[in-house]
């Protein structure tokens, strides 16, 4: 394949945007760089929870769980907790492997399920999970219940600290700049694995089964066996996300797993554009920043036009993010980046 | 056996409400293949109303069941109206749109509902006056309240009610109709999009209705009382199969007894000292005290666990057809 030169330009751009705006957030205040962070890790998510409602048409209320077996795993392993520290490189991937690990879990016994009986089972899945979490403190102390576990390690290779403060080549490094590399790096990774993934063997198998199961196990494509794999890889993404949030934030708890996150991720891929990986980056981008800078400016326009605080700006946000979920369905039902082949259904609905 | 009878009373009469609020989930379901998440917002809107008017006429010295009755006949208007309009502007737009299109409004007007809710009622628990008075009777070792009685009969009339609506009337013909298949209703004179208007503002009331029992049930009522409240009746509608009247009822009350049984026995169960050999494995940990696995706190996740063990064996619920494997 020959890339024109526009291509790379292009590719050089957008690749020093992303480098540099790490130092431009920082200017507005580090709180923005966290943000970024944040929306980096629901991309990870949106794109694990793509595979399998996107690629593979089944619908996952629950997904957040996965995202809660990674962070919950890392915690345990690297927290005073139980005073195991060990290190990261070793507890990602277990983190990875046993979301995928629950994700077999989930995905065997619904391999019948169609449709919304499957959502139901997800989300009642999503539940189970987040209860057990929130339990799990006695009789024996595993996950310390509702208080959550407290002082996480952050990411550190030989001496060199993910959290800490450093300075480099002159440039200063915030703990959340150095994390925003980090996530960079394994979002751009996941992002090549998605698009290789869409087109392989198994990305068209997905496809397939989401069209029409009976034609596609006519075809002699193993449904079982494609659709567990489907639970299982996205599940493991969810549980790579999960590890990092964990040490991100050195403290978590059942609180951040809740139903309304499962939803909101699976928002993120529907109103991006299911099955295409740029819609779905663009829906987690959107839903993770609009209610920010709704945050940030819902009080000052407030004050500037009443003088006062006339409603909650917590509700007005929520009332605007409702009413744009809304919206962006009602004019773009396929998601504002579809993916082909739903516009190509649509485009034949309406002929 | 006094656990299980009273864990049986209470498991009914929660039972008897998801079951209401299942039939709302269920009639859409049945007529236009979709969840409406927001059906929960709804009851919660009919909760918050009925008691905002139970609140302000509680000290006029009327009688309490005139009282609550005037607050639920507020209430139910309200959540008609705000059923109708979320079907017509949110629902109906998106016929024939790809399926998960409608599933994310449905989740934004549930935030615009809770979050209307919030604004209007804050975020303050309303508590349900001390108004009437609570007679307990006692049956064979369980008790059981007047306000139980009142909950459990008003459910089987609501539900009595709507079964007639569905099979006896004209209403009802043409909704069973335009479940089966929409197209070939409207071609033999069905207003489709009537019927699914009606379809949604009997739902909203039926919520309406099952918000004011929950809630006098409890005894408060708070912007966030839908969300739970719909998950579970939701599970309800799929345990007895979605989409299916009959189904929903069974469902929804198989779910309250379940949940009700399930925390009355799950401490008992597991505590591991009441089995010998464990015991003696467990050693002096065990010297007359229990060792409890799961206690009461573990009461939601037998509502998903039995879901999730009736669906692996009945892939569309209780009573729900079993629908062929076609695209």
């Amino acid at each position: 394949m020959k890339f024109p030169a526009k291509v790379w330009i292009g590719t050089a751009l957008v690749a020093a945007t992303l480098i540099a705006l790490p130092f431009a957030l920082a200017y507005a205040g580090t709180a923005w760089v966290r943000i970024a962070n944040f929306a980096i890790l629901y991309i990870l998510l949106a794109l694990g929870l793509n595979i399998v409602v996107g690629f593979a048409g089944l619908l996952d209320l629950g997904y957040i769980a996965f995202y809660a077996v990674g962070a919950y795993a890392y915690a345990l392993l690297a927290s005073p907790h139980f005073d195991l520290h060990l290190p990261f490189w070793v507890i990602l991937p277990i983190g990875a492997a046993l979301a995928a690990f629950f994700g077999l879990l989930l995905g065997a016994p619904t391999l019948k399920l169609r449709g919304d009986y499957l959502a139901i089972v997800t989300l009642g899945f999503g539940e189970i999970v987040r209860i057990f979490l929130n339990n799990l403190s006695r009789p024996v102390n595993i996950t310390n219940g509702p208080q959550g576990v407290a002082g996480i390690d952050p990411f550190r290779i030989d001496g060199f600290d993910f959290a800490q403060y450093q300075t480099l080549l002159g440039l200063q490094f915030s703990g959340p700049i150095k994390y925003y590399y980090l996530l960079l790096a394994v979002v751009i990774a996941v992002i090549v694995i998605n698009l290789r993934l869409q087109n392989s063997r198994i990305g068209r198998a997905w496809e397939a089964i989401r069209e029409d199961e009976i034609a596609a196990s006519a075809m002699g494509i193993n449904t079982r066996n494609v659709k567990l794999l489907a639970f299982a890889m996205g599940a493991s993404f969810g549980g790579l996300a999960g590890g990092m949030f964990s040490a991100m934030q050195a403290f978590i708890s059942p609180e951040s797993f809740v139903l309304v996150e499962s939803i909101m991720v699976v928002s993120m891929v529907v109103l991006g554009g299911m099955g295409n990986v740029w819609g779905v980056i663009l829906g987690a981008l959107l839903l993770s920043f609009v209610p920010e800078i709704l945050r940030w400016t819902v009080e000052p326009l407030q004050d500037a036009l009443f003088g006062r605080q006339l409603i909650d700006p917590e509700v007005i946000r929520m009332l605007i993010f409702g009413l744009a979920l809304v919206l962006v369905m009602l004019f773009r039902p396929a998601g504002l980046l579809p993916s082909a082949v739903r516009k190509r259904e649509l485009m034949g609905q309406a002929a | 056996m006094d656990t299980f009878l009273q864990q049986l009373v209470n498991g009914l009469t929660a039972g008897s409400v998801y079951a209401v609020v299942a039939l709302g989930y269920t009639m859409v379901y049945g007529i236009i293949q979709l969840i409406n998440f927001a059906h929960g917002e709804v009851v919660m809107i009919g909760a918050m109303v009925a008691f905002t008017v139970i609140n302000a006429l509680a000290p006029g010295g009327l009688p309490p069941l005139v009282v609550v009755l005037v607050g639920t006949a507020c209430a139910i208007p309200v959540c008609m109206l705000v059923g109708y309009s979320m079907e017509r502007l949110a629902y109906r737009p998106l016929r024939g749109a790809p399926r998960l299109a409608p599933l994310i409004t449905a989740i934004g007007v549930s935030i615009l509902l809770q979050h209307l809710a919030m604004l209007v009622w804050s975020r303050n628990v309303l508590a349900f006056p001390q108004i009437i008075q609570n007679t307990t009777y006692t049956l064979a070792g369980a008790s059981i309240t007047s306000v139980q009685i009142a909950i459990i009969a008003v459910c089987i009339a609501l539900m009595g009610g709507l079964a007639l609506l569905v099979y006896r009337t004209q209403l009802g013909t043409a909704m069973r109709a335009t479940a089966q298949n929409p197209h070939v209703a409207g071609l033999m004179g069905v207003d489709v999009n009537r019927v699914i208007a009606a379809t949604f503002v009997i739902g909203a009331a039926l919520g309406a209705v099952a918000g004011v029992l929950y809630g006098t049930y409890y005894g408060v009522a708070q912007y966030t009382m839908g969300s739970i409240l719909g998950l579970k009746a939701f599970s309800a509608a799929v345990l007895g199969g979605i989409g299916n009247i009959p189904g929903a009822m069974l469902g929804g009350v198989l779910l309250g007894l379940v949940e009700a049984l399930g925390a009355g026995y799950i401490g008992d169960l597991s505590d591991l000292c009441a089995y010998g050999w464990i015991a003696d494995l467990m050693g002096e940990q065990c010297d007359g005290g229990h060792f409890i696995l799961f206690g009461s706190n573990y009461q939601d996740v037998f509502a998903f666990l039995v879901l999730i063990v009736v669906l692996v064996f009945r892939p569309s619920g209780l009573l729900g057809e079993r629908v062929g494997d076609r695209a």
